[in-house]
């Protein structure tokens, strides 16, 4: 019989409510497995204890037939949402020890519908970064490997790497991500999982570590479209304790999946053509479309041309957003204090020092700056004005389009410290992903084959604001098209 | 360079982080790698453009003027402080401020 951690979280789901299999087997299978993946550092803490509990009480109600709509899944959850009585670190070490006495509210709804929580998912410190190098407690490794016999250790991407390592390398049936800049999405793309970010404003953002408030949405990982459609109906929802929650009725995501696209139009956007991007990249794009095509749906040719402007942008509204946020960790309320001061100042000086890794000091120092007296209007009033107009350029094209495709990202996952030393390099990994954060757009990625190296490569859509039921059909049937996918072989079992 | 030595010093003292001497010039160089990438901005024509702070259009929600039920209401001091580095009596403690 094949392992109940061998499941989509649909067949799990199914088979827990059909009985054929119990959450605590499934806990079971799924904490055996992660005890045996040290050498993917996806996690920051394993909650064993609570998930046995967790899936016990599953097991009593799914016995009296009262299950919930995640009832008896075992989920992981990335350590930017706070958990009540389980440490919260965001990757930080200026979080280290933080014990929240809440549950975020998108994490609250995946209890509140039955699912299990095994531990807390490593990320970028942050979710500052996208190779998830950044992290405090050191980098998570991708299932996936060069198939030239090198056993590189790759980049899972970042910052929700703990979320799609865990989920390629079945360490949970799905698990939750942040993306403020292609979080999400990126990372689900190396490692050939589906990750999907729904509209600003469908996830309450309540409890989640604050990185740039006006960018931050969550979503899940999933194996597939329809798990990530699972998923996302549970985290989604009006919340009163958050002001930018949008209250709309959530609908059944998973009733899109596998519907039509005939008819849909699907605009491709010249724009994301760059100058050096890999063959293999382009050529996937184009069976994209192809895929399209023959599902049904009008592909038409769409110009987005300040496109090459959203990454700076995102440099300047980003950062500015995360000096205000991060301000928040002064060594008095909560986290690391230092143990040498002799004022407030220095109190406060020593201990963001020794708190913050150099990639959250580089874009909090980045942040003051444009928001400093004399730059204020040069950068952060600029920055603002173009994503405005970035933003109406998309308006302008949901005018005639209902969906729009382009690659996930520019590479296949690249070895860890091949882009350390130069920030804007790896910012660049987000150049497709991140004007659908700028624009507030649903968007997300599927596997869509793998490149020359056996890595995998992803296509994304976008669509418009609160239209993830087109976003899931899309996704979909750009899945079905591109049949099975392989599996990263495991190495790693210790 | 857009920043120097001087610039990051007096950034890192307004964002409280403690930089030592010797970090000050690498991380001019590396601001300024990163501010020299965000100039191209300078190319979009803004004129009469309205600033965007946030995607969603629409007004920020009232609420009554009560105390709430749950992790956001009052009556708690100890959730509060639970997470603090030092506390007397449910207060933060922090080094004299006033002499």
């Amino acid at each position: 019989m094949t392992s109940p951690a061998d499941l989509t979280l649909a067949q799990l789901r199914d088979a827990l409510t059909k009985k054929e299999v119990s959450s605590r087997e499934a806990t079971d299978a799924y904490l055996s497995r992660i005890e045996k993946a040290d050498a993917l550092n996806a996690f920051v803490e394993v909650t064993a204890d609570k998930a046995r509990a967790m899936a016990d009480t599953a097991d009593a109600r799914l016995a009296k037939g009262e299950g919930g709509p995640l009832e008896g899944v075992p989920l992981g959850v990335k350590d930017l949402f706070c958990t009540e009585g389980v440490q919260t670190t965001a990757g930080s070490r200026i979080l280290e020890g933080f014990v929240p006495t809440y549950e975020s509210t998108v994490t609250s709804q995946l209890w509140r519908d039955g699912a299990v929580m095994l531990g807390k998912l490593n990320m970028d410190e942050f979710a500052m970064g996208s190779s998830n190098e950044t992290s405090y407690f050191g980098p998570v490794i991708n299932p996936w490997r060069r198939n030239d016999g090198s056993n590189a250790a790759l980049t899972p991407g970042g910052s929700s790497g703990g979320s799609s390592t865990a989920t390629a390398a079945r360490l949970c049936a799905a698990a939750t991500g942040t993306d403020t800049g292609g979080s999400i999405r990126q990372p689900a793309s190396v490692t050939g999982t589906v990750g999907v970010k729904p509209t600003y404003g469908r996830c309450s953002r309540w409890g989640i570590v604050a990185f740039a408030s006006s960018l931050d949405q969550a979503g899940p990982i999933a194996q597939d479209v329809r798990d990530a459609a699972i998923m996302l109906r549970s985290m989604a929802g009006h919340d009163p304790k958050d002001s930018t929650s949008i209250d709309r009725p959530v609908p059944d995501y998973e009733a899109a999946v596998g519907g039509s696209v005939k008819g849909l139009k699907v605009g491709v956007p010249k724009e994301y053509r760059l100058d050096g991007m890999p063959d293999e990249i382009e050529a996937l794009w184009s069976t994209g479309v192809q895929w399209m095509k023959e599902a049904g749906a009008e592909v038409v040719d769409i110009s987005l041309p300040l496109t090459k402007y959203a990454l700076p942008v995102y440099y300047i509204v980003a950062p500015a957003e995360a000096s205000s946020n991060l301000a928040r960790y002064d060594g008095v309320k909560y986290g690391h204090r230092a143990k040498e001061f002799t004022d407030i100042t220095s109190l406060y000086e020593n201990t963001r020092a020794e708190g913050f890794g150099d990639e959250v000091k580089r874009r909090v120092l980045i942040g003051t700056y444009v928001l400093s007296a004399g730059y204020y209007d040069a950068y952060y009033l600029r920055a603002q004005k173009v994503r405005k107009k970035i933003f109406d350029e998309f308006v302008e094209a949901f005018k005639s389009v209902d969906l729009i495709l382009t690659p996930s990202t520019p590479s296949a996952a690249f070895g860890l410290g091949e882009k350390m030393a130069d920030p804007v390099q790896m910012y660049l990994n987000d150049v497709f992903t991140v004007t659908g954060n700028l624009a507030g757009l649903p968007g997300g990625s599927v596997p869509a084959g793998l490149d020359a190296a056996g890595l995998p490569l992803g296509l994304q859509l976008l669509a418009r604001p609160f239209d993830e039921e087109t976003l899931f059909k899309g996704l979909a049937a750009l899945e079905a098209a591109a049949g099975q996918q392989c599996q990263p072989e495991n190495w790693w079992a210790a | 360079m857009s920043v120097d030595k001087d610039t990051v010093r007096k950034v890192a003292h307004l964002a409280r982080i403690n930089v030592p001497e010797e970090r000050l010039e690498p991380l001019a160089g590396e601001l300024s790698c990163i501010l020299d990438w965000i100039e191209q901005l300078n190319e979009v024509d803004i004129e009469g453009v309205e600033a965007m702070a946030s995607t969603v259009d629409v007004a920020l929600p009232m609420r009554a003027d009560e105390t709430a039920e749950g992790p956001t209401g009052g009556g708690q001091p100890d959730n509060i402080v639970g997470n603090a580095p030092k506390t007397e009596d449910n207060f933060f403690v922090v080094p004299k401020v006033v002499e």
